[in-house]
């Protein structure tokens, strides 16, 4: 069969499969239209979607007898206990529980009752937990930053020359990006006991990972210009990347270490699942008990703090570009 | 009048100019101190207790693992006391490699598709450039919420409702791609380009030519490339999930991790690597594929 045609250009598989369409034009010249490809794209489409069906015992029968089970537990969490003033605590602070209208949050006695209740609730538990969410993040980001940014170096073409050591390098960072921060944090956990110490450490190499890989890309897209002249006036590698390119790679590293605390914010929520510190002990320890308001609660507090730390980050972001 | 001359200030020389460059040590200092305070409260709430008494053995453990994994596990054969079930006519090992990465790969597909097709209507519904404000406002919060609540809490409400199996682990990932993908489609909507559609009204194009021809050319690169990237997230995500119990390579891999059979380990973890390889290398290529056209 022939590959290629009269120009050269190798002829794609499904072209000499499917023929393409022969058009006359009215001069006589003669154009090939290839045929399109979207029937293929979507018959293969439907028949993964039918072999994952079968995989996983897809049913939407389950969803339809018993969806609505799921919305009685999100109900639940959407009234979290901090915000759920009962009708004894509206009692104990001298007002109607049966006459309460919109008015009443102008009445002091009410903004007592919510007070009281929530600092009856699960919150005040949650504050521990949610600060060594924080600190962990903020450490293993901030360690795993520092130890990446040499790994970037020593994985970037154009200043590394030596091809092995470059492959061997981001052959193990893929292996690293590519194990679940869980299942690091489980292995962490066994290795160094429960705590907020197997979290950190997870998070440290989850975020080398991370941004080792993002930097390498972006050093190699950096302009060697400076760095080549530095070299030839006889400074030796890290004299020149250190005057010629830090001033170049530095605002694009420091906004990727803000976008992975970020992320690690995120992770380290739920790395106490694991037992690993942190809230994700909270989380199971709640749904575990059916205690849905105080999931509900710690929600609210997690959303909060990530909601905070996002702002702060875009901001900060902002700023360096 | 006479022109007035004006004297040019003469040129500094390269050594005057570097004397008076900007220097702003109080702001550096300020950087310093502060990150160097959020470090030591960080730090202090960190504590390292040494290695746990069974600690160094597991370190050992995983290693010895993945040097020597099992075999039989990794290939997925049919030993005696293996469980099997039926897939098309071919009878697999339920607690081989093979059969449970592919059903990761199936949960994290299905999850994607699903999400992805979900998310189409949320994202032109809180898109302030198609609805009015308010209700984008409402959309977008919807959004949020969902990028907020951790997916393992998602999969611990799912397993509620359909129990602990993988078809969990699908829904959980249809409703926890929405947040991402919406966001990104949105962008997308924003950065369309309305001008085509006036000259293709121009052109006596009707409604449904214009939305063929004006509006789906623009977005559906984008979305799909949208949709691979998330598929990438969702297969690692299908595996954290597995853990809590929907389904895939997730449950086994820790199971095997607490009761120290290392060469099981080994074998798990291997598949997953080279599956994840492959994955990323693989939607890199259609996503290069895509941006270029």
């Amino acid at each position: 069969m022939k590959k290629k045609n009269a120009t050269g250009y190798r002829v794609p598989l499904f072209d000499r499969i499917f023929k393409p369409r022969v058009l006359v034009l009215a001069n006589g010249h003669s154009v090939a239209q290839p045929r399109s490809r979207m029937p293929l794209i979507i018959g293969t489409v439907i028949a993964l979607v039918y072999l994952s069906i079968k995989l996983t015992g897809f049913d939407l029968g389950i969803i339809a007898r018993r969806g609505h089970q799921f919305f009685v537990i999100l109900s639940q969490i959407f009234s979290p206990d901090v915000f759920n003033i009962s009708a004894e605590t509206y009692e104990k602070f001298g007002m109607d529980p049966a006459a309460l209208s919109l008015l009443s949050i102008f009445d002091g006695r009410w903004w007592e009752a919510l007070w009281y209740t929530m600092q009856n609730s699960f919150a005040p538990t949650v504050f521990g937990p949610l600060l060594d969410t924080v600190r962990m993040s903020v450490l293993g980001s901030f360690i795993g930053a520092t130890i990446a940014l040499p790994i970037a170096v020593a994985c970037s073409t154009n200043i590394n020359r030596n091809r092995a050591s470059v492959t061997i390098l981001r052959l193990l960072l893929n292996i690293i990006r590519t194990l679940p921060t869980l299942v690091i944090a489980k292995i962490f956990a066994l290795i160094f006991g429960l705590g907020t110490y197997a979290g950190t450490m997870a998070i440290l190499v989850f975020t080398i990972g991370v941004i080792a890989k993002m930097m390498y890309e972006s050093i190699e897209t950096i302009d060697m210009g400076a760095f080549e002249a530095m070299e030839s006036f006889g400074a030796n590698k890290f004299q020149a990347f250190w005057s010629a390119c830090m001033k170049q790679i530095l605002p694009t590293y420091l906004s990727y270490c803000l976008y992975a605390l970020e992320m690690n914010i995120r992770a380290a929520s739920i790395l106490g699942y694991v037992g690993a510190g942190g809230l994700g002990i909270l989380i199971d320890e709640r749904i575990g008990w059916r205690d849905y308001n105080g999931l509900g609660t710690v929600l609210i507090m997690l959303f909060i703090l990530v909601v905070t730390i996002e702002h702060l980050s875009q901001y900060l972001r902002k700023k360096l570009s | 009048m006479s022109e007035k001359q004006i004297k040019a200030p003469r040129p500094l020389s390269i050594e005057e100019t570097y004397a008076q460059r900007p220097r702003r040590w109080w702001v550096y200092t300020l950087i310093v101190l502060v990150v160097a305070l959020i470090l030591f409260w960080s730090a202090s709430g960190v504590q390292y207790k040494g290695i746990a008494n069974k600690g160094s053995e597991v370190a050992q453990g995983i290693v010895r693992g993945l040097a020597s994994p099992n075999w039989d596990l990794l290939l997925g054969r049919i030993t005696e006391n293996t469980t099997t079930t039926k897939i098309l006519g071919i009878t697999v090992s339920t607690e081989g490699v093979p059969y449970l990465l592919f059903q990761t790969i199936a949960i994290a597909f299905l999850g994607t598709i699903i999400g992805g097709l979900l998310a189409v209507p949320i994202s032109f519904l809180a898109c302030d450039r198609v609805v009015p404000k308010w209700v984008a406002k409402i959309f977008q919060l919807l959004i949020l919420l969902i990028r907020t609540i951790p997916s393992l809490v998602w999969a611990l409400v799912w397993i509620r409702v359909t129990g602990p199996n993988a078809f969990c682990g699908v829904v959980t990932q249809s409703v926890c791609s929405i947040g991402m993908i919406s966001k990104m489609y949105i962008t997308a909507i924003e950065d369309l380009d309305v001008r085509i559609l006036e000259s293709l009204d121009a052109s006596g194009c009707n409604g449904f030519q214009k939305i063929r021809c004006g509006i789906l050319p623009q977005i559906i690169p984008n979305f799909i490339s949208t949709v691979i990237y998330r598929f990438d997230i969702n297969m690692k995500d299908a595996t954290t999930l597995g853990i809590v119990g929907a389904g895939g390579i997730g449950a086994p891999l820790i199971q095997c991790i607490t009761s120290s059979r290392w060469s099981m380990v080994g074998s798990y973890l291997f598949g997953l690597i080279i599956l994840m390889m492959l994955i990323e290398w693989v939607s890199t290529k259609i996503r290069n594929r895509l941006t270029r056209g």
